[in-house]
Formats: structure tokens, C-alpha cells, sequence
């Protein structure tokens, strides 16, 4: 049973009822209506909106880290020493061997 | 005396048209700077070959309406994407037959059609055909009727392959830029669409009219 050449001819009538392209009155203005006020999205101006958002939050952690490590660290003359010890370790180390 | 400028046709309403001599990519220009009423007349320009699109996938008034609303409302939204590369309309008609497509996917189980319940027109020129095949008439309403229930029948991908291949009569390079499907899936999907039109019509009562 040869069904190719019934589809071809329906095929040719579809491309014979070119759909139409008529537009109901004033369509556009519905779809201008639909749109409103609205504004196309901008993706770099939300990015910029949630940084400057995050400004706030991140200069009080800075804030509260800053205060926490001079309040909880110890005093400059120790940490000079165990720079030096650190520092100087290898050297210690060099002048004890035979 | 100085020529005077034509001046321009007015809108229906009366109101001069102020953005018709502006070409589609300095609307789209003005549209992304903020002036939303230049996207109106982008509307009035293509409008009519976005309906004649939709009306080849949806059979429904209403369904054709909301696929063009769709369309455009898709296209202001993504209008900042538009590189400026490839005319303004063929943009707009990727849009256009991806939401098609859309429609389809989501209408697919409503669409059960039957080939066996066939109008008196339709089994008439069915008839014609047998007798005489060059006699049956493909401008003939009962053609056109057939060819949508025999669409209705195949899956969205086959139809919008068999659609835009074979009736819009459009190349394998086209319809890839169009749907983003690579060509060699193109081709398959072709194929598998022409067997399962001639599956679709062998269901038709075969022995009655070929």
C-alpha cells in the first residue's frame, strides 16, 4: 500500500491554504495595556542593587572582626617575640647542629 | 518653494503615527532607552505575519491570541538580548515559533484526533482522489480539514519538523537557527515525522481509499 503519494497531495493542499494574517482591531494596544508601566529588566542594575544592599551588613562584620581580633589578641611586645622565634628558628636550628 | 515632507498617515485613532519612517533597530533602540510606545509600532509591523504563523499551529481564535500576546510579551522582556546582528523580524519569528512549539507541547494530550470519524466532505474528496487523483482539488476545504486532522495526529516535535520543512518549504539550515535543534537531529526527526504521517494515513480506512 503506497500511502506517500495521498500525503504529498495533502501536504501540497496545506501549502495551498496559506493561513491569514488578518489582526484583530486595535491588538496591540491590548498587549501595550498588558505591558503597562512596565520596564524591561535590567540584569546589571539588580546586580548593582543587591551590592549596594549588602554594603550595610558587610561594613558591620568588618566593624565587629576588626574589634574582636584587638580585643582578643595578645599584646604587640609578645607578638614581636614570637615573630622573631619564628623567624629566627632556622637559624637556631643551623647554630646547634655539630 | 520648498518641497513640503510628506506627512504621516494617521493611526486609527486619528493621531499621527510618530515612529513610522524609524527603522526596526532604532525602535528597538528606543524601546530599550525607556520609550515603551515605540514597541507599538514594532507591534503594528509584525503582527500580521506572527498571527499567520500562529494560526498554523493553533486552531482556536482565542489560542492564536494568546500565543501572539505571548510572543510579544516574551519579546519585550528579552529585548536587551537583541544583538542587532540579524534583521529585527527574524528575531522576533525564533520567538514566535519557539512559543508555537510551546503551545503544542502543552496542548499535545488534548489533541487526540481520529482519522476514522470523517466528515461527508472529506470522505467525498477522499473518494475523488481514489477515482482520480489529479481531480481531487488541494485548494478544497475537505483537503485542508484532512491535512489539520493528519497534523493533530503527530507528536509536536514531527509536526513543527513537517511543518516548517515540508509546507513552509523552509531548508534544515533554516529551521536549525530557528529551533536550535542540530541538523542531524533535523533530519532524523524528518524522517521519523514523514513514516508516522504514513502510518497516520494507512489508519485511514486504506482499504476504502488507496
Amino acid at each position: 500500500m503506497n500511502t506517500e503519494p495521498l500525503r504529498r497531495k495533502l501536504l501540497a493542499s496545506a501549502r495551498a491554504h496559506a493561513p491569514s494574517d488578518c489582526v484583530p482591531y486595535a491588538f496591540e494596544k491590548r498587549i501595550m495595556a498588558r505591558l503597562g508601566h512596565r520596564e524591561i529588566p535590567d540584569v546589571w542594575a539588580a546586580w548593582g542593587a543587591l551590592l549596594w544592599r549588602a554594603v550595610a551588613p558587610c561594613f558591620a562584620l568588618m566593624l565587629m572582626a576588626g574589634i574582636g581580633s584587638f580585643v582578643m589578641s595578645p599584646s604587640s611586645e609578645d607578638l614581636g617575640n614570637q615573630l622573631d622565634a619564628v623567624l629566627l628558628a632556622d637559624l637556631d636550628v643551623a647554630g646547634d647542629a655539630p | 518653494m520648498p518641497p513640503v515632507p510628506p506627512t504621516p498617515d494617521p493611526a486609527p485613532s486619528g493621531i499621527p503615527v510618530p515612529y513610522e519612517g524609524l527603522a526596526d533597530d532604532a525602535l528597538v533602540r528606543r524601546v530599550i532607552t525607556g520609550e515603551n510606545d515605540c514597541f507599538e509600532e514594532l507591534i503594528r509591523r509584525h503582527q500580521p505575519r506572527v498571527f499567520a504563523t500562529a494560526r498554523r499551529y493553533a486552531r482556536r481564535e482565542d489560542e492564536v491570541q494568546d500565543i501572539v500576546q505571548e510572543v510579544f510579551l516574551k519579546a519585550f522582556e528579552r529585548l536587551p538580548g537583541f544583538r542587532f546582528e540579524a534583521p529585527f523580524e527574524h528575531w522576533l519569528m525564533r520567538i514566535t515559533i519557539r512559543t508555537c512549539y510551546d503551545f503544542l507541547r502543552a496542548h499535545q494530550r488534548t489533541r487526540e484526533s481520529s482519522f476514522t470519524d470523517l466528515s461527508r466532505e472529506e470522505e467525498d474528496w477522499l473518494e475523488r482522489y481514489k477515482a482520480e487523483p489529479d481531480s481531487a482539488d488541494e485548494r478544497a476545504e475537505a483537503a485542508r480539514s484532512l491535512v489539520q486532522r493528519l497534523m493533530d495526529t503527530l507528536s509536536p516535535e514531527f509536526r513543527l519538523v513537517i511543518q516548517l520543512l515540508e509546507i513552509e518549504e523552509r531548508s534544515v539550515k533554516e529551521i536549525h537557527q530557528v529551533t536550535g535543534w542540530s541538523i542531524p537531529l533535523i533530519k532524523v526527526r524528518a524522517f521519523r515525522a514523514r513514516a508516522a504521517m504514513r502510518r497516520a494515513i494507512a489508519r485511514m480506512k486504506p482499504e476504502k481509499y488507496l
